[in-house]
């Protein structure tokens, strides 16, 4: 029987494959990598493309990913897969957006918090919170 | 006392606001399934990114990331998360009570603070309130995903990067379980060494490809990232809770109230009648 090395493909919204596998071949940024079972350590990032899975008995699966990072370690590979599309420009266009959203939504700047308000506003609402509990505690 | 058809229109009005409630449960149970689903999902790529963060730290231990630096307080950021919509019982107060304090603590050491919300009612109070918002994540709605998330994370990273910011912080409601949520101040940056990977330390180190650092930055960004992330999967999570259990209260409620004004409605019912049975008979009486 062939030689089997672990493979774990995770993203930060989901599981997407666990198990065993004989070869896997992934995008990295150096260009693709094949890789065999008691590979040498090695950490790098993914291009977008293919990571293709053969698993015992020759079946092959693939998967796209958009980016990522690949930890491989003798008897574990471990593919990072982003969700989302990366680029420098792509993520400070974002980041743009949340600062614009942030300075519309205090168009009227005041930029000090005012303690005794906030105080007060939360006071006023735990206070509601208490009464229904109270109230449903002597219904009951 | 109330005549029966002002008690009958009371009575079917409750009945129509407990069907909503009654709905309004069954919606966030079945959401907060979902949620929870999507928080365990979540979980395998922080742990991963974290071992291999670990075993970076150990096997440079002569490079340390600025984000593992500690400096001294001038300025702290913080992401605020919290729920869009209402409803949803103390989830909210509880958890800007828990803001406020540490932002109070904050204030009185001279530390001055800039925030960052996600979710609508954040944003609304911290309007209200005051403070200065730099950045704002849009409508997240019931299906989070990264990408909504990058350019938020970003400008704080950026300000830590730019020194604006000296420590960065997390606040959000963990979730225990359906009836107990904790309101949380996570510290994300700097980052705390892990200790839990020690006994870790052979001898190996990974090739890289290309430079370490440049691998280790784009690793500790997808790593607070997805922090991020499973704060607001969480929180989701929490809040869907915090829904199922105020709507389950409130049909409680309105059965116990609709009992009450049943058992009113019979006796006035009954009074009437037998009002009606006594002018009956003393009218036969009278004859």
């Amino acid at each position: 029987m062939a030689m089997t090395i672990h493979v774990d493909i995770v993203s930060a919204e989901a599981d997407i494959f666990s198990g065993l596998a004989e070869i896997i071949f992934a995008p990295a940024q150096k260009g693709e990598i094949g890789i065999l079972p008691r590979h040498a350590p090695l950490l790098t990032p993914l291009k977008h493309g293919e990571v293709r899975v053969r698993k015992q008995g020759g079946e092959e699966e693939s998967f796209y990913v958009s980016g990522g990072m690949l930890e491989i370690q003798p008897h574990v590979v471990t593919v990072l897969a982003d969700t989302a599309r990366r680029a420098k420009d792509l993520d400070e266009a974002a980041a743009m957006e949340a600062k614009q959203r942030a300075e519309k939504l205090l168009a009227d700047k005041q930029v000090a918090i005012d303690y005794a308000r906030a105080q007060a506003e939360l006071a006023e609402a735990m206070a509601q919170l208490q009464a229904i509990n109270r109230l449903r505690k002597i219904r009951s | 006392m109330a005549s029966g058809k002002e008690i009958r229109t009371k009575i079917s009005s409750i009945k129509s606001t407990q069907k909503i409630t009654r709905a309004m449960e069954m919606v966030a149970a079945s959401k907060m399934r979902k949620a929870q689903d999507r928080m365990r999902k979540s979980r395998p790529y922080a742990e991963k990114i974290r071992a291999v963060i670990g075993h970076l730290a150990h096997a440079h231990p002569e490079y340390k990331h600025s984000y593992m630096i500690q400096r001294e307080v001038k300025r702290v950021g913080v992401i605020v998360i919290s729920s869009d919509r209402g409803l949803c019982g103390g989830l909210n107060t509880n958890l800007f009570k828990k803001a406020l304090i540490t932002l109070k603590a904050w204030h009185k050491d001279n530390i001055q603070v800039d925030m960052c919300t996600i979710g609508n009612k954040a944003n609304g109070f911290f309007k209200r309130v005051g403070g200065r918002i730099i950045a704002q994540a849009p409508h997240l709605g019931d299906n989070p995903t990264l990408e909504d998330l990058i350019g938020t994370v970003k400008v704080m990273l950026d300000d830590y990067d730019d020194g604006k910011i000296d420590q960065l912080f997390l606040v959000f409601n963990r979730f225990v379980n359906t009836m107990t949520q904790t309101p949380t101040v996570q510290q994300l940056l700097p980052i705390i060494a892990d200790t839990e990977h020690q006994q870790l330390q052979h001898h190996w180190d990974y090739i890289y490809e290309p430079e370490s650092q440049e691998v280790l930055d784009q690793l500790l960004t997808r790593y607070l990232e997805s922090l991020a992330y499973q704060g607001v999967v969480e929180n989701l999570a929490c809040e869907q809770a915090a829904r199922m259990v105020a709507m389950k209260a409130a049909s409680d409620n309105a059965s116990n109230l609709i009992d009450e004004l049943q058992l009113a409605y019979n006796k006035a019912r009954q009074a009437s009648i037998t009002q009606e049975l006594s002018e009956i008979v003393s009218g036969a009486a009278a004859v």
